[in-house]
């Protein structure tokens, strides 16, 4: 308030009778906002710098989450040698004889996400291509909210149904294949990561831009030569990406497998057999009541940090691809 | 006879691989949709019958036929509630900033960049996180605080990518306007940008609180316990979640268990499907009256 | 800065290479009747509100405007004409300083609104903006009722009393001339009023502010015939009490409603004076070629 006045006495000099009267009609607004007016400016910077914390904590994830993991991991390699956890082929921290080789581990995973991919991608691709360039708006409308609502189905939801619905049926096809199995994992990951490769392939799918669909049939294409020779090529790298974002959500997804593939690590690609992820294991862990600072304990840390790397990796590289494409349509 | 093509007749072969891709695409849709129908239906049809109020209102039982999911869902209630306290200010406030007020610059990227891989971390690796540092680093134990605490770290940047969604459909006239008018930047934001985004941010919202609703990974991380005979009154409580006394329930070999977790889904599924379908009503009755 | 135009009718022989005179001569659209247009010598005589003195503006490297002087007169009608992207609106916004919303923007030179420098570093931009009043092209109503479109201005700087707020709604809109349309449904949505009439509103939301200045730029390029001449005909009521500056493309418009023009050309400003003798009697080949329609 205090600049204010000073600034209305200073034109008031200089600006002669015309401004006095213009200057005394627009203070009237001013005073109304009283002490405010002085406050404004630190109330102002109050805000952006709550504002600022805000997002600030985000950093801080994700450097909390880097710090934990390699706090405990790094105890933890003090007594397992990271080379002998990096290639040991024997997984089974809980029994005696002890042994920490991740592979069993990273190999269950790898075939989970795998064989969901298998199962995910030729049925996400297609729909993605279907939705995107055949099927009509009404269409779309009512399967893109189906494809939310199945996008929206907990995890947990779909270890129920491998155990209760789609292990029996293997059971039935491969008498082989026991209660826990990686195969009904696969298929119910591959069911989760499906609206997600579906919607995002779309969304890269109608970011071609139309006139290059109109070049290609101005040239005497049909829709199929359109749509595989032209669109698809065209919107390759961000399908791509699509498929690692799906891939790192399997790589990463717990209770499904959990529930479903068992929990005995196993080096083994037969999809029919019991195996464990490393999320599984983690949970595995959890669930026990392991005390705090043992070997043991530490393990979680040690594969949760394995699991964070791989799926970081992989975002990264998705991200990266998509925001190259983002660029080139711009 | 001519070398030029009839304009009546399409080439055969391309006309059958075209049908036949076709047909290809549109299977796969159809694959989806019956997936989907066939999921609910077998649920359904395994929990209607163990479906009831007393099923509600009971507490967790050994014996199929006393059990109930009174504790889980009180225990969901709670960290719901909590993880929507924490979760939508810091969220909606890390938005506001990141498309509001902070420059263009490198950091703003950083930030950026830095969201969007903490969508794509596994759920789980929160789990461990809140492990270490909520229950052990900061001593609050296996308690319901733990647990919203690191839910909130699950959904936090998926409502700050939802939020900066919305607030970036914001033209920027409105902004403009609101300066010409002597406005500060956060009154802009506060009386303009912030009313006009509301719907969208609603939206990221309640869809990012019903995917915190259906986890159960996370919170096994931090210590939640599968058997919890009373519902939780203070911060400090242990908990269970519905998504927990399902996963226990179907981890168990008895069929009967197997219906009591198909019901719990149920009840779940009811709860989740409905704030989604409060968000489609939000996008549409508040999000086209607002053309622009 | 201000040369008066008495002196630059002597200027005038000289500047001009080729004065043709059986070109037809622009003639001026008939005024509304009961408004008077200021003439060259009452232009004179009018109190200097803003003056600029060369200023220059860069977006990050481009310079955008060079070394433009130029004096406002108080309640008068200013025109700034010239092709697309001379820099009409970037000097527009210099004004109230919306240009610092861009990043990597500079300013050199001066503006002076009553003696104050706009651009000094004690000015404070939320006060300055209460002062001056920008409409904008595209009418750009906040999506929320009339009443709290106009009343936001006032709302933010304090005012909380329903009572004041409506009276100031009210008067705001009477001298917008939208109140009689819409006085029975302020609660209503501004989008759904007509284009014609939100960019009245914006108008209206701008007074509210009770600004001293209105800066409008191209304030009736999106409206049809009938809403274009409401709104001039508005300005003719609005600069009995405001200073107004408004960018145009409308040689017509130009001449219908400003008592001063000013012409731009690739960020310099080619030739100002008073509608009049710049519609009639432009001083420079340039100048004339635009506003007869042979540019280019
Ligand atoms: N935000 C910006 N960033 C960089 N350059 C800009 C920006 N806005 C305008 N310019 C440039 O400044 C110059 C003047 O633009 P300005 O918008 O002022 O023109 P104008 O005279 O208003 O044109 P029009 O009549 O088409 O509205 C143009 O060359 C334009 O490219
Ligand atoms: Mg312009």
């Amino acid at each position: 308030m205090e600049d204010r006045s000073n600034q209305e006495q200073s034109t008031k000099i200089e600006g002669g009778e015309a401004a006095v009267i213009q200057l005394s009609r627009v203070s009237s607004l001013e005073k109304a906002g009283g002490l405010w007016c002085s406050l404004r400016p630190f109330y102002e910077g109050c805000i952006h710098f709550m504002l600022f914390v805000c997002a600030s904590i985000s950093i801080l994830v994700t450097v909390g989450i880097v710090v934990v993991l390699l706090y405990e991991s790094v105890q933890f390699f003090y007594d397992v040698p990271i080379l002998e956890f990096l290639t040991g082929t024997r997984w089974s921290p809980l029994l005696k004889p002890q042994h920490f080789g991740i592979l069993p581990l990273l190999c269950g995973t790898m075939l989970v996400a795998g064989g969901s991919a298998i199962v995910a991608v030729p049925i996400g691709l297609g729909t993605a291509i279907y939705l995107s360039e055949y099927a009509s708006p009404r269409f779309r409308d009512i399967v893109k909210p189906m494809l939310e609502i199945l996008a929206g189905i907990p995890s947990v939801v779909f270890g129920y149904l491998a155990i209760v619905f789609v292990s029996p049926i293997i059971r039935e096809i491969f008498p082989s294949a026991g209660v826990f199995n990686a195969a009904s994992a696969c298929i119910v990951v591959g069911i989760m990561i499906l609206p997600m490769i579906i919607s995002l392939s779309e969304d890269i799918l109608q970011s071609v831009p139309l006139s290059l669909r109109a070049a290609a049939f101005a040239l005497g294409a049909n829709k199929f030569e359109v749509t595989v020779r032209v669109i698809v090529p065209a919107a390759l790298s961000g399908i791509m990406a699509s498929f690692l974002l799906a891939i790192s959500r399997a790589i990463g997804e717990t209770m499904a497998v959990t529930l479903a593939a068992g929990a005995t690590p196993k080096l083994t690609l037969n999809p029919l057999e019991s195996i464990q992820t490393m999320t599984a294991y983690i949970v595995q862990v959890s669930q026990g009541d392991t005390p705090t600072g043992t070997l043991e304990y530490r393990t979680i840390f040690a594969v949760g940090l394995a699991l964070f790397i791989t799926t970081m990796v992989m975002n990264v590289i998705a991200q990266y691809i998509l925001s190259r494409v983002g660029e080139r349509y711009e | 006879m001519s070398s030029k093509p009839d304009i009546y007749t399409t080439k055969r072969r391309g006309r059958i691989t075209n049908m036949l891709f076709t047909s290809a695409c549109f299977l796969a849709t159809m694959t989806c949709i019956f997936l989907l129908v066939l999921l609910i239906w077998n649920i359904i049809i395994q929990g209607k019958g163990w479906l009831s109020w007393e099923f509600i209102e009971r507490l967790p039982s050994r014996f199929p036929d006393k059990a109930g999911i009174k504790t889980a869902l009180w225990g969901s209630i709670w960290l719901i509630s909590l993880t929507a306290m924490f979760s939508v200010p810091l969220g909606v406030g890390a938005a506001l900033y990141l498309e509001e007020y902070a420059p263009r610059s490198r950091w703003r990227k950083l930030i950026q960049l830095n969201i969007a891989n903490l969508a794509g971390v596994p759920s789980i690796v929160y789990g461990i996180l809140g492990l270490g540092l909520f229950v052990r680093a900061l001593q609050l134990e296996r308690s319901v605080l733990s647990g919203a605490l690191t839910l909130t770290l699950v959904v936090l940047p998926i409502i700050i990518l939802a939020s900066q969604e919305a607030l970036r459909a914001v033209p920027d006239s409105i902004r403009r306007s609101a300066y010409a008018l002597g406005a500060t930047r956060w009154q802009t934001v506060w009386y303009q940008v912030l009313p006009a985004s509301l719907p969208g941010i609603m939206t990221g919202v309640i869809l990012s609180l019903s995917r915190a609703l259906g986890e159960a990974a996370p919170l096994i991380a931090v210590g939640a316990m599968a058997y919890v005979p009373f519902v939780p009154e203070r911060l400090t409580d242990e908990f269970t979640a519905l998504p927990i006394q399902i996963f226990i329930w179907t981890s168990r070999p008895q069929e009967d268990f197997h219906h009591l977790a198909a019901a719990g889904i149920l009840v779940l599924l009811v709860v989740l499907v409905s704030m989604n379908a409060i968000a489609i009503f939000v996008r549409h009755k508040y999000g086209k009256k607002i053309r622009w | 800065m201000a040369s008066t135009p008495s002196v630059k009718k002597h200027m005038q022989s000289s500047d001009k290479t080729t004065s043709d005179h059986s070109k037809s001569p622009i003639v001026r659209p008939s005024i509304p009747e009961g408004k008077s247009m200021r003439t060259a010598d009452e232009l004179a005589q009018a109190t200097e509100k803003i003056s600029v003195t060369d200023l220059s503006f860069y977006y990050s490297e481009n310079r955008a405007l060079t070394d433009i002087s130029l004096s406002i007169p108080e309640r008068c009608v200013t025109a700034f004409i010239g092709p697309s992207g001379c820099g009409k609106s970037t000097f527009l916004r210099c004004f109230n300083r919306m240009n610092d919303m861009i990043e990597g923007t500079r300013v050199e030179g001066e503006i002076l609104l009553e003696g104050q420098n706009i651009y000094s570093p004690r000015t404070d931009i939320v006060s300055l903006r209460k002062r001056i009043g920008m409409v904008f092209q595209k009418s750009t109503p906040f999506p929320k009722s009339i009443f709290d479109n106009v009343s936001f201005g006032p709302k933010i700087a304090g005012i909380r009393r329903k009572k004041d707020l409506f009276e100031i709604v009210e008067r705001s809109l009477q001298r917008s001339a939208l109140w009689d349309e819409v006085k029975d449904r302020l609660s209503e949505s501004a989008l759904n009023l007509s284009g014609g009439q939100q960019q009245r509103l914006c108008i209206a939301r701008a007074l509210a502010n009770d600004p001293d200045i209105l800066l409008m730029d191209e304030p009736a390029s999106a409206l049809d015939p009938a809403s274009t001449a409401r709104i001039e005909d508005l300005i003719f009521e609005l600069k009995e009490q405001y200073t107004i500056v408004i960018v145009t493309h409308n040689m017509q418009q130009a001449a219908r409603v400003s008592d001063q023009a000013a012409f731009f050309y690739q960020g310099l400003l080619v030739e100002s004076g008073a509608t009049e003798e710049l519609f009639t009697n432009p001083r420079k080949q340039q100048t004339e070629d635009y506003i007869t329609g042979r540019f280019g």
